[in-house]
């Protein structure tokens, strides 16, 4: 039992902080330290640049064209991205359609969307909620109809993230109305261009504009695109699900949030502060703790075994803490919290803060954030999925 | 809508404080200043003291013996008596089985028991909940059959407080298995010397006696003793729970625990500096004082809902719950307080009153029993789960 | 990285579970606080016989080669047990004073005859105004002739009506609060003028008020170095707080377990009353708290003994922060959920429960944790 990273451990990090280096430019760092939101050319430069290092799909394996890291390289890669201010990379292929894509798919599925994913030619974006199916997501009613070699799609998505960004969509959609919820489901691609898709847009509690509704009108999607048997979907769903648990913990960001609050708190004056100082001694000791249940999970992962349902307390855990910094960063900028300055937030803008910098962003993010207990199936959810699945209560 | 007392009020307010000062024997209120146990005698002697004056049971109508003191005066008292370190006034007479019967019982029934009640002569308990009936206490199974002019009673009675000093019980027993389960409960008032009964003390986690187990085993108990219709004892019993609810929720003895708390915190020191000037202490200090205030605000509306002829809702589960959870905090501070001298356990300074010298400050050896067991309060009188369920029932319509 | 157990480790681990699974059932535990030493002396001789009073100290020193992560092993098993014997007075604390002070003298004197099971130590470090800073130190040790004499008075010492060595912190040179001028002295128990008020403990431990009267020691009683025993002393606690973290963290699942076991079988409205959601997310919530505080345990362990001494430090605290918060949220949890059960003697709960607190209170709150975290992270 250790933690001590090896010789070996030491150079590749160095190596990840040299390739962020080289790869990064300062205007997207400088977006992440100052909380402003990114434009999708950030993201996606950036993943290009790490797909053509092969890094991208960092977790994949070897075969699929992942790197064959271990888990330690994989920690040391997230971090050091998140100390740099790297942009998060986007889940929607890397972590969540690829690896259904390579587990459930046919070679030909895999010939034709794994590459477009690993050098991040193409932009995916998620369709499984429906306004009537949130939480009790095999609730959901978006339906696909086969017709000769294609299923008609028609239904409804929202809380798409980036879709108006999305060249690609994976969907969950009913093929069976008569079975069982969970059974009468399945996975289906569809391309965003399909006539019948339309994107409109949800703004944000703060303003932003990262989520959506889809509508499907008489979509048109060949049978090639499903993903697995026809009524299988759900188990691709779960699969999909557990994976994003583990990352949607968010550590690495949360390291730098802390960072990012201790900045603040010495501009503020605050740093001296004992209440204030125990809320970030807090936060930082939560921070920790997540920090090492991941890494317990991960090493069990390496040992073979699969994340189990545990994960869940993962993201309860890490959705707190996120919000948590957001709130401690609001409660540090004071009446600076007040100023709405959207140009500042969402666009690449010369105008200056109305206060300090750090105080521009901090109420919408405090906001934006209470999203993340919310999403990716609501803590209450994570809790019920807890309770059932380890407690056996 | 004022919050300043009126002269009378002021007046009031001195008399109540005058007549504690004449009455209240000084080693009941030094023992009840250091947080120590009281004994049987101690409560009789003050609330016999309270009974003389027609002032202990303050909150009945004046029809039936009580003071017909306004809201405003029973507030008084209630922080006078609290500030002052009389002893809690048992509620198991007075509160609990006292409006029962003035609402409830007979002409008989009232003429015989409320005098002892008003005098406190008689120390009264509680027999509601059994071993399989807590939180769901319509499922008590304790028996009573009707057999000529008696009622037979077997069954088990538990969290019986103080029973091992009581001359009565108040008893929901099951006088018809077939009915619907609140249907077929009866309220009967039982005399704790009948044959049958057997006493057995349950050992708190603190070490103390305070609550048994009660066994009846063919308890013969006169059909006179039946208050109100047979069958309708949960309606009784439901009126019982609301007006405990909202004494519960102990506020002055809160407020007064924030004082002695405060006490604590300038004799203890950190780094040579008394502790109420450590400013994480002063934080966590102030913002139970806040919550203190918030809550005695929230019984305040509460009761000046009921001096304009309202019924006390269900919201007072609120204060229930709130009042709970402070008492809670309260202990628990003053456990950090203490720091390592919370560690020493003195059971006989604890429980016989004995002059054992206290191993840390005398204000230590008691405070981490008391934090153990004051977390009762969120168990009692209905757990804090179920007044949440009542609430999200009964006023919030979930 | 490797966050798994080796082989010996998980041998070590399911040699002192089997220990307290057929030695410390509850009702055999509460005859055994009954007892006049309130431990029993043949399991402190199968634990001798075991290696466990060695596990954690050097083979040059006649121990096993381990350290705090077999340690934290045997800790977390006897928390589990609510295990009686003590332990952390004697190997943890005597002993870990030992390991990094003592010269290879007192070593041979006392560590070796300890991992035999032969002597048992107490440390006393606390004084009545002393509250969590362990320099504030009245107690003084006057210098007379080649030796020392002390004088003063040291509250709560865990073990000291047991012992045979008592281990002293005590005044030498500078003011009552200076870190410089502490020294470490260890003392027979029945040194003339060493007098002690034993009592139990909340969560029934023995523990002792000691009185020093004109205590004489010899120069071989200090360990370590003169007037730099705070930062020594330091070290032993702050590692010690490893070792009761873990025992909390066996004391949170034992708890979590037996709690989760009771709303599974308890009924109420005809149904389990696990079958509630309200109770179902607490018991989310207490085990998430279990598994954080095992988290941040398995970090001190593993960071305790880094060279960087506020690396160590800051993982000790931090550790003792977490186990703070975990285990008075577990703690009142498992109590509300046992109902009135929870509060009575009776079941294993309460006693689970006060333990935690007073594991909370030892060697510093959550709140001295927090703030001693605070200024080295913010100072660095």
């Amino acid at each position: 039992m250790d933690l001590k990273l090896s010789a070996g451990d030491e150079a590749f990090r160095d190596e990840v902080r040299a390739f962020a280096a080289a790869n990064l430019p300062a205007s997207v760092v400088a977006k992440t330290w100052s909380g402003r939101h990114f434009e999708r050319e950030d993201h996606m430069a950036w993943q290009r640049a790490l797909g053509r290092k092969g890094w991208l799909t960092y977790t994949w394996p070897k075969k699929y064209g992942g790197p064959g890291w271990n888990v330690t390289q994989r920690f040391l890669f997230e971090n050091v991205l998140a100390e740099i201010g790297a942009p998060r990379i986007l889940p929607f292929g890397v972590k969540m359609v690829g690896p259904v894509i390579y587990t459930f798919g046919t070679e030909e599925q895999k010939a034709r969307f794994l590459p477009g994913i690993r050098e991040s030619s193409v932009s995916w974006c998620q369709g499984y909620s429906e306004p009537g199916a949130g939480s009790d997501l095999a609730s959901l009613r978006a339906r696909a109809v086969r017709e000769g070699d294609h299923y008609v799609v028609n239904g409804q998505k929202t809380w798409t993230s980036f879709a108006h960004w999305g060249d690609w969509i994976f969907c969950l959609v009913r093929t069976d109305p008569d079975k069982k919820p969970q059974e009468g489901i399945s996975f289906l691609l569809i391309d965003m261009k399909t006539p019948g898709v339309t994107v409109r847009p949800i703004i944000m509690l703060d303003g932003a504009h990262h989520v959506n509704d889809v509508f499907l009108d008489n979509v048109r999607v060949p049978v090639e695109n499903r993903i697995g048997q026809e009524g299988a979907g759900w188990t691709c769903a779960k699969f999909l699900l557990a994976n994003e648990r583990l990352g949607i913990a968010e550590v690495p960001a949360s390291k730098r949030g802390v960072q990012g609050l201790r900045d603040i708190a010495r501009a503020e004056g605050l740093s001296d502060d004992p209440s204030f100082r125990d809320k970030i001694s807090d936060i930082d000791l939560q921070v920790a703790a997540l920090e090492m249940s991941e890494l317990r999970v991960l090493s069990d992962m390496a040992a073979g075994g699969a994340p189990g349902p545990e994960v869940s307390t993962l993201k309860v855990r890490g959705s707190e803490i996120q919000q948590r910094i957001a709130e401690l960063a609001c409660e540090a900028v004071g009446d600076y919290g007040a100023p709405y300055q959207p140009e500042l937030l969402f666009r690449d803008s010369n105008e200056s803060g109305i206060g300090a910098d750090h105080a521009v962003p901090a109420a919408a993010r405090y906001f934006n954030m209470r999203k993340t207990s919310i999403y990716g199936g609501t803590n209450e959810i994570q809790k019920n999925v807890m309770s059932k699945m380890v407690l056996g209560l | 809508m004022d919050l300043a007392f009126t002269p009378e009020d002021i007046a009031f307010r001195d008399e109540v404080r005058a007549f504690v000062a004449a009455n209240l024997d000084r080693d009941i209120a030094d023992k009840v200043a250091a947080g120590k146990h009281l004994v049987r005698d101690d409560y009789m002697r003050w609330q016999q003291a309270l009974g003389r004056k027609g002032w202990l049971v303050y909150t009945w109508p004046k029809k039936h013996g009580g003071p017909g003191w306004s809201v405003t005066q029973r507030y008084i008292f209630e922080n006078v008596c609290a500030e002052m370190n009389a002893p809690g006034i048992i509620p198991f007479g007075t509160k609990m089985v006292g409006p029962v019967i003035y609402t409830f019982g007979s002409e008989e029934q009232k003429a015989r028991f409320l005098p002892d009640i008003r005098e406190s002569t008689l120390w009264w308990c509680q027999g509601y909940s059994e071993p399989g009936s807590g939180s769901d206490l319509a499922s008590l199974r304790t028996r009573a059959v009707r057999d000529g002019d008696h009622y037979v009673v077997n069954g088990s009675k538990t969290w019986n407080t103080m029973g091992h000093w009581a001359d009565w019980i108040f008893c929901l027993v099951r006088t018809d298995t077939d009915a619907k389960q609140q249907e077929g409960i009866s309220f009967l008032l039982i005399d704790m010397k009948t044959p049958g009964i057997t006493v057995k003390p349950i050992i708190m986690a603190d070490g103390g006696h305070e609550v048994n187990e009660v066994f009846f085993d063919d308890v013969r108990v006169p059909v006179g003793n039946l208050v109100g219709k047979e069958g309708e004892g949960w309606t009784y019993a439901k009126f019982l729970l609301a007006n405990e609810r909202l004494g519960i929720a102990a506020i002055p003895q809160s407020k007064r625990g924030v004082e002695t708390l405060k006490e604590i915190a300038r004799a203890e020191t950190d780094n040579g500096r008394p502790l109420i000037e450590d400013s994480s202490f002063r934080d966590k200090l102030a913002d139970l004082d806040i919550q203190v205030t918030a809550l005695e605000f929230t019984e305040l509306r509460a009761l000046s809902t009921m001096a304009v002829g309202g019924a006390p809702g269900p919201e007072v589960s609120f204060l229930k719950i709130r009042g709970s959870e402070i008492q809670q905090r309260i202990t628990e501070l003053a456990v950090e307080a203490v720091g390592y001298y919370a560690m020493p356990y003195q059971p006989s300074l604890l429980w016989q009153g004995a002059n054992e010298e206290p191993i840390g400050p005398a204000y230590a050896h008691q405070s981490a029993p008391r934090y153990f067991n004051v977390r009762k309060t969120s168990i009692y009188g209905g757990s804090n789960e179920i007044q949440k369920n009542v609430i999200s029932k009964m006023v919030l319509g979930l | 990285m490797d966050l798994s157990y080796s082989d010996e480790q998980k041998q070590i681990k399911e040699g002192v579970e089997r220990f307290v699974r057929e030695e410390y059932a509850f009702e055999t535990r509460r005859k055994i606080a009954a007892t006049p030493r309130g431990w029993l002396p043949g399991n402190w001789a199968k634990f001798a016989e075991l290696g466990w009073l060695g596990m954690a100290f050097s083979e040059e020193d006649g121990g096993f080669g381990g350290g705090a992560v077999e340690t934290s092993i045997i800790m977390e098993a006897f928390g589990s047990g609510l295990v009686l014997e003590p332990y952390l007075p004697t190997v943890l604390l005597g002993g870990g004073a030992l390991a990094l002070g003592g010269s290879k003298a007192q070593k041979d004197a006392l560590l070796a005859p300890m991992i035999e099971g032969k002597k048992q130590f107490a440390f006393a470090y606390v004084e009545k105004q002393s509250r969590y800073n362990l320099a504030d130190v009245a107690v003084t040790a006057r210098k007379d002739g080649a030796g020392y004499v002390l004088d003063g008075h040291k509250g709560v010492v865990y073990n000291a009506a047991s012992a045979d060595q008592i281990f002293v912190t005590a005044r030498t040179a500078g003011g009552q609060r200076d870190g410089k001028g502490v020294t470490l002295f260890v003392v027979d128990a029945d040194a003339a003028g060493l007098s002690r008020r034993d009592y139990p403990t909340q969560d029934s431990l023995r523990a002792s008020e000691l009185t020093f009267r004109n205590v004489k020691v010899g120069a071989d009683a200090v360990i370590g170095t003169l007037d730099e025993g705070a930062s020594l002393v330091e070290r032993v606690v702050d590692r010690a707080i490893v070792g009761i973290c873990a025992e909390a963290v066996g004391c949170m699942d034992a708890v979590n377990k037996a709690t989760l076991e009771y709303i599974k079988t308890r009924k109420q409205f005809g149904v389990a009353i696990g079958k509630f959601q309200v109770l179902q997310h607490r018991m989310v919530d207490c085990f998430t708290n279990a598994q954080e505080a095992r988290s941040m345990t398995l970090m001190a362990s593993l960071k305790i003994d880094d060279p960087d001494v506020d690396t160590s430090r800051k993982a000790a605290s931090g550790a003792k922060v977490q186990i703070g918060k975990s285990g008075k949220f577990v703690g009142q949890s498992a109590v509300q959920m046992h109902g009135g059960m929870g509060v009575t003697d009776e079941l294993s709960v309460s006693h689970y429960f006060k333990r935690l607190t007073m594991i909370d209170t030892m060697f510093g709150s959550q709140q001295h944790h927090l703030t001693r975290y605070g200024n080295i992270s913010m100072a660095a």
